[in-house]
């Protein structure tokens, strides 16, 4: 029989007792995230650290500089220049032409991690020549991941998969050309990165901070309780100006019937939604 | 081996059918489905290995051959009896204690995006012993750990015979840590869950 690496899981108890402690001790509040991929986060961290429950519940308390490195590990990271190509197909048909008529074209990427859609976004924006007035604000929780979205610099591992994803989205050229290359990373050209902002911005706790003619925010929603879900849901519907539009994941339907309403649907498949009303 | 009556005890009072498979399980799959009654009276839950950006016929293909109403998991979809749910490409599955589903874009596992293992392991967690699971064939080891955990938590866990898989690394690597209580060939897997009286 082989041996295997049985993952220590958490109980229930222990997993709000950490909420509980994080909550307090640094003001982050966990409690509306999805139970199943939290535990499963938390037993990833408690193996990476080799941290026993009892461990990281003390070194939570007592090490302060321990949080970040949990607030980096605890939230998912895991992102892709056009994920999804499908998406940004449906993006460029279906809701670049009246962005186009803005004179001022701003777009709130919530979530951003280490800023694959924004400048995803960019490089649309700049294929349809509209960069010089659009403005893109990416923002995460994650200080550490803002900060590599800043540098826009990416592994040619990473590069070469996004390359793939570019392919599938019709637009012109290779995603390289929008790069340069240097030993084994890509930097994004720098006028791609001339009219982005990242900042750090906590989808539960903080306001809005602007009016937005569209606002991303994919695969976020993923790891939210549907209530909190509905309280992000407003705070967007707040901060999207008439006419404004709204993507979410591929597999994140607005399921609730108050913001149906409020929320008409561009793209069912890819969860592309336009605020009525306002 | 010839079915028990435990066995057969056991798969009926089942809640969730949890099927897991990758390279040569598709055709097994596809009769699998097929087979299953419009009244099953359980969810079934299909954990396959797909790639991204492929458009895929999966849910097509087994949605117009399926007498159950057959669904592509999307997030907090409601997890409803006598329903086949299919996980889609690019995310991980879960399940929730409050009945639903929430997806996952984490890394990959076993170099899988959606990986049985992180899908079984969050079925044991909240369905325990009201589940059956059966991990078919496959050429890596994803699911075998998963399979463990169903089976640590009661669960009914079978492995498809590894002379029937096309590919038998996935069955074999869940038979080699103990975590299939029952070995099947692939007829009496077909007997098992067509035996729905």
């Amino acid at each position: 029989m082989k041996a295997t690496i049985t993952k220590d899981s958490i109980t229930n108890e222990q997993l709000n007792e950490l909420i509980d402690i994080v909550k307090k001790i640094h003001g982050f509040d966990f409690s509306d995230y999805t139970e199943a991929s939290f535990k499963r986060r938390l037993a990833r961290i408690m193996m990476l650290k080799k941290l026993g429950f009892y461990d990281l519940k003390h070194v939570l308390v007592n090490d302060p500089d321990f949080f970040q490195e949990f607030l980096e590990e605890i939230t998912v990271n895991v992102t892709e220049m056009f994920r999804d190509p499908a998406f940004y197909k449906a993006l460029n048909s279906q809701v670049v032409p009246y962005l186009s008529t803005y004179q001022h074209i701003k777009i709130w990427c919530a979530g951003c991690s280490s800023g694959e859609e924004v400048y995803s976004l960019a490089i649309l924006l700049n294929e349809e020549k509209l960069n010089k007035k659009s403005f893109i604000y990416g923002t995460d929780i994650n200080t550490g991941v803002l900060n590599e979205a800043r540098k826009g610099i990416y592994s040619l591992r990473k590069i070469k998969s996004y390359a793939e994803n570019y392919l599938f989205t019709g637009l012109p050229g290779s995603l390289t050309d929008h790069f340069t290359m240097m030993y084994d990373a890509a930097a994004i050209h720098s006028e791609l990165k001339q009219n982005t902002l990242f900042s750090v911005h906590n989808l539960i706790s903080d306001t809005g901070f602007n009016e937005f003619q569209m606002i991303t925010c994919r695969n976020v929603f993923i790891y939210f309780e549907i209530e909190l879900q509905y309280k992000i849901l407003d705070l967007f519907y707040k901060s999207l100006c008439p006419l404004g539009y709204l993507c979410l994941g591929n597999k994140e339907t607005i399921r609730s019937d108050a913001f149906r309403k409020k929320f008409k649907v561009i793209n069912q498949k890819e969860n592309i939604y336009q605020k009525i009303g306002s | 081996m010839a079915l028990d009556d435990k066995i057969k005890l056991r798969w009926k009072e089942s809640r969730i059918l949890l099927l897991g498979g990758s390279a040569g399980s598709f055709k097994i799959l596809f009769r699998l489905v097929k087979s299953l009654p419009v009244n099953l009276n359980k969810t079934v839950i299909i954990v396959i290995h797909r790639k991204k950006n492929f458009f895929s016929e999966i849910e097509r293909l087994f949605g117009e051959n399926s007498r159950m109403l057959l669904r592509e998991i999307s997030d907090k979809e409601p997890i409803v009896n006598n329903t086949i749910y299919i996980a889609p490409a690019n995310y991980h599955s879960l399940v929730e204690n409050e009945g639903y589903f929430s997806l996952d874009v984490s890394e990959p596992v076993w170099y899988s995006k959606p990986s049985i293992d992180v899908t079984f392991e969050s079925v044991a967690d909240v369905y325990k012993e009201k589940v059956t699971a059966i991990l078919l064939s496959g050429a890596n080891q994803d699911g075998a750990t998963g399979l463990l955990k169903l089976r640590q938590e009661g669960a009914l866990t079978i492995a498809q015979h590894p002379e029937d898989a096309e590919m038998a690394e996935m069955p074999q690597s869940a038979i080699d840590i103990n975590a299939a209580e029952y070995i099947l060939r692939t007829t009496d897997i077909f007997e098992l869950l067509e035996d729905t009286n």
